[in-house]
Parts: C-alpha cells; structure tokens; sequence
C-alpha cells in the first residue's frame, strides 16, 4: 500500500485519526507520519515564535537553505529566506508562491492545510446555516464517541450536502 | 494626555469588574480575530501608503458600525509612550505597538469590551475583553462585528486556507481565544507544572499575564488555542472550554486539600499579603502583583474582611508602571514609582475597608492630585 500523503513511499504507518468529528484511517510512510507529528500539534514549550519558524524554514520545509530559498514572492517581493528568518509572510501571493514550502510548516503547527470553518460575506440565512452545522456536527462527534459509525457517515453526508448547498449560493464552502 | 487615554485612567475596565461567570477563578475571556484587506501587502512588507490606506478605510468602515459608535481611535504616534504603555497594560494592545511607528492606531470602546488594533502583524486585529469565563458569549459579539466589518471591507481570504495572516500561525479562522486564570491552589500544591504540561499537549499554549513572551506573574496563567487551521471556531471553543474546565477541577481539588490541611497557614499568608497592601510604604510592582494574588486567593476561599474582587483586579492594571506614571502625572524613577505605588494602594484598601467603593476620584489622589497634563 502506498502512502496516503506523498503516494510514493510505502506506507508502514497506520493508525485511526479522529479530526474534525471524522474518523480517518491513515496509512503513511514514515516520513509523512513524523511530518503529522502523529498526533497534531507537537508543541515546544519555550521556543519564541520565530526560532521555531527558523528551525522549521529549514528542517520542515524542503530545500529551504538551498534554492527554495532564493525563490522570490512575485506579488511583493518577500524572499522566502526573509520568511524563514522573520516568519512574517508578506502578501496574500505568498501562500501561492511558498505553497511547497509552507505545507509541512502549516501541518506541523496547525495538523492540518485546509481551512474550515467561517467565510466572510453574510446572506440571510447564514445564521440559520451556521446553527444547524453546528448542531449536525455535535451529533456527529457524539456518532463518533459512541462508535457509531453508520449513524456517523450518514450525518457526514448531510454537513456535505449543506457544505455543497452554501458553496452553490455563493457563501463560500469550505469543503 | 489624549482623551481616549485620560477617560480610562480614571475608570475600571469592565472586564475587571469581577462580575463575570466564575470570575473568582477566571479574571478574563478573551478573544482575537486577525484579518486582513484584500489586495494589500502585508504589514512588514507594506509601503507607507498601503498603510495610510488601511489606517482610513479602517477608519471609515467602523464609522459606519452604529454598535461602536462611541468608541474612539488613537493614532499610536499621536500617543507618548507612557501612554502606549498604559494601552499595553490595560491588554489593548500588544508590546509591539508599544513602538508607535506611523499609522498604527487602537480603536477601544468605553468599557474596553471590543478593541482593534491597525495595522500590528496583520491589517486588524479585533479583541473583545470580557470578565470571567465567557467563551461563547464573547466569540458571538466579536464574530458579528466581524460581520458588520465585512460587509465594508473586503477580507484576504483563500478557501484553501481561510482568512490569510501575516504570520502562518494564525491562519485559518485567525482565532485566538485566550484565558487568564488564577491557580493558587495548584501553584502551592506544587501540581502546576504537570497540569499545564498537560494543557500543552493537547495543543493549547500557556503564557504569562501580560501574554507572547512574558512571564508568569501572580499565579495567573493565559491559555491559549494554538491551531487556527482545520477547525472551525466552535470546535476551537469547544476545546478551550473543555479544557479550562478541568483545570478548574484540579485547581478546586487542591484548594480542597489546602483548606483540609493548610487553612491556618494559608489564612496566615493571606492576613498578612492584605496587611502588607495596606501599610506597605514601599511596594515594587512584581510584589504587589504577588500580595494581590494572596488576597484574591483569600476572597476564593470566602475569607472575611478582604476588598472587593473589583478592586483587586483594579489594581493588578491600575498599579502597573505607566499607570502609576500617568496617574502622577510626571515620569518616575522606579524607585519613586514604589512609593507612589504602595501610597495610591495604601489608599484603595483604606477606601474598601470603610465600603465606600465608589469610583476613583482624582482630587483623592496621593500627594494631592495631579491635574491637567493634556
């Protein structure tokens, strides 16, 4: 079987994840598994912000020292060594143009490079939307906690479908 | 003095109050969002004009928010720096607004509740300060403001990757819900080190009272969400609360074994933290955060005859240096600043004792009061 993440290697790590009230089985290489850190967030205690953005510009992102280094945002300028000294990013268009590197930097802080969750721009059933997602994913994480998992991919399809139905009327879906 | 400034000097935040839901444990909620203006570069990679151009269309969105109506803008280099520093300890701004460089402003209201800082790390930075444990209560009044803003400001924000911020940290939701919480109880049971251990491996931080980078001060510690990609805002709420309640469960098990088998002495410690505070001639400011702390412990325990919740989390802000500075009216040595110090809390216990807790006047003030510094 071949890894989940890279599709390359050869997965020889597996194990459930549960995330986002969805339970995952995940089968990685080990060099993916200790990207995800396996559980998450791996969290340093005392390290300031901007050295753990230094060690991880270069030891979690690829080639950072190297050419990636030189690579330059076209939108403002920024330098991606600048970045991984200061760890400010300097335009919207660095998300695009440091995408490689800043994936692993994003999964090893955040466990995740996918946003979900609000979207600027209000409609009038917004609210009503929110709630109701709101609701389906409480009884989904309680799907889950009771391992119910039928009941659980049932509820999954219908926060899809809402998801898709939002995405459709302009609202910004995240899914 | 800058009138936004002044106006504050002389009143309690009303996230000080102490009136909030378990307040006695928890002194604040507080809640972050970071965005910021489609099309512009960031802050540190942005020219002066980009900024100017935040700065007013900033400006002109919130001046057209009846809700923040009374609220007030200060241009941080209009501020001198005891006054950005007063901003600072009144948690309305970070430490790096403290160097007013060009425009970068603070919004506050009246009661400091809802707060935006232009132009720091990121274009805005909207913060409501709300007293106890109000999680919920607090993410919903911030996220509406945040609606109201987004219907005249466009966001930078990427489907991909949520709401886009200056540093990768934050992006995602661009939330950071943080509380401030007194632990005595598990400080003096020496068991504070392994819950917050645990609190950090369950991908939350844990910071000093004054939040990034500073120390633990008082039993109060800040904690934090540290993921804002890939969850929404109410599982990151969610966390934070479940979390914060089991710490609170720790914190009541060990004052229930301190009041088993310490209460004389921690009654002692407590006695004599108020005495201190009250006849104190000289009091540095680390120290009066330590005798406040004992104190409020005290009032956690029901222990009789201590001030109010309201005026020891007064004077936790009130009594900082750039307070106690403006409040003379003049800078200080800090030598001259711990007299001045221990004189203004001389007198705040003095006045809870006879129950007059009405608020500070300035005519009251030590060494008859200092007016008029525009």
């Amino acid at each position: 079987m071949k890894c989940q993440v890279c599709e390359q290697a050869e997965a020889s790590v597996h194990f459930k994840e549960i995330r986002n009230d969805e339970v995952k089985e995940l089968h990685l290489c080990e060099r993916c598994a200790q990207e995800k850190g396996f559980h998450s967030v791996v969290q340093s205690d005392k390290m300031s912000l901007a050295s753990q953005f230094q060690w991880m510009a270069e030891n979690v992102a690829p080639n950072a020292g190297g050419a990636a280094g030189q690579v330059i945002c076209s939108e403002c300028g920024l330098r991606y060594s600048h970045f991984a000294r200061t760890g400010r990013l300097g335009c919207a268009g660095c998300y695009r143009t440091f995408q490689l590197q800043l994936h692993p930097i994003l999964r090893r802080v955040h466990g995740a490079t996918r946003h979900v969750g609000k979207a600027p721009g209000v409609d009038g059933q917004r609210l009503e939307w929110r709630e109701q997602m709101q609701r389906l994913h409480d009884e989904l994480e309680d799907a889950v906690r009771k391992e119910a998992y039928e009941k659980a991919a049932e509820l999954r399809d219908r926060i899809r479908h809402l998801e898709r139905e939002m995405s459709g009327a302009g609202g910004g879906g995240t899914s | 003095m800058n009138r936004a400034v002044s106006g504050m000097l002389d009143s309690t935040a009303s996230w000080l109050e102490g009136t909030g839901p378990l307040a006695d444990t928890i002194l604040s909620t507080r809640i972050r969002l970071a965005r910021n203006l489609k099309g512009i570069r960031f802050v540190p990679q942005a020219g002066d004009e980009e900024l100017r151009g935040v700065l007013h269309r900033v400006q002109s969105a919130v001046g057209g928010i009846p809700d923040l109506k009374p609220g007030m803008f200060s241009d941080m280099e209009g501020l001198n720096l005891l006054e950005r520093q007063l901003l600072f300890e009144r948690h309305l701004v970070s430490h790096d607004m403290t160097v007013g460089s060009p425009h970068r402003a603070v919004f506050v209201t009246p009661d400091e509740v809802t707060s935006f800082m232009i132009n720091e790390e990121d274009h805005l930075r909207l913060q409501t300060l709300a007293s106890g444990f109000q999680l919920t209560e607090s993410y919903e009044r911030l996220n509406g403001i945040d609606d109201l803003l987004a219907e005249r400001l466009e966001f930078s924000f990427s489907s991909d990757l949520g709401y886009l911020t200056s540093c990768p940290t934050n992006v995602g939701t661009g939330l950071r819900a943080s509380v401030l919480i007194h632990l005595p109880s598990l400080v003096l049971t020496k068991k504070i080190r392994k819950v917050l251990s645990g609190v950090t491996h369950v991908g939350l931080s844990v910071r000093g009272f004054w939040g990034e980078g500073s120390d633990v001060v008082g039993n109060f510690f800040q904690i934090s969400n540290q993921v804002t990609l890939g969850e929404r805002e109410s599982q990151t709420l969610r966390n934070l609360d479940r979390v914060i309640r089991q710490v609170l469960d720790y914190e009541d098990k060990a004052r229930d074994i301190l009041q088993r088998e310490a209460m004389p002495e921690i009654e002692d410690k407590i006695g004599r933290s108020y005495g201190s505070l009250c006849h104190a001639r000289i009091l540095a400011s680390q120290e009066m955060i330590g005798l406040l702390s004992a104190v409020r412990f005290g009032i956690t325990l029901g222990v009789k005859e201590l001030p109010s919740l309201k005026a020891v989390n007064d004077l936790l802000i009130s009594g900082q240096p750039a307070h106690v500075q403006l409040h003379a009216g003049r800078e200080m040595s800090s030598a001259e600043r711990n007299r001045y110090r221990a004189t203004l809390v001389r007198e705040r216990m003095k006045r809870e004792s006879e129950g007059a807790s009405k608020p500070r006047r300035r005519g009251k003030s030590p060494e008859g009061g200092i007016h008029g510094h525009a």
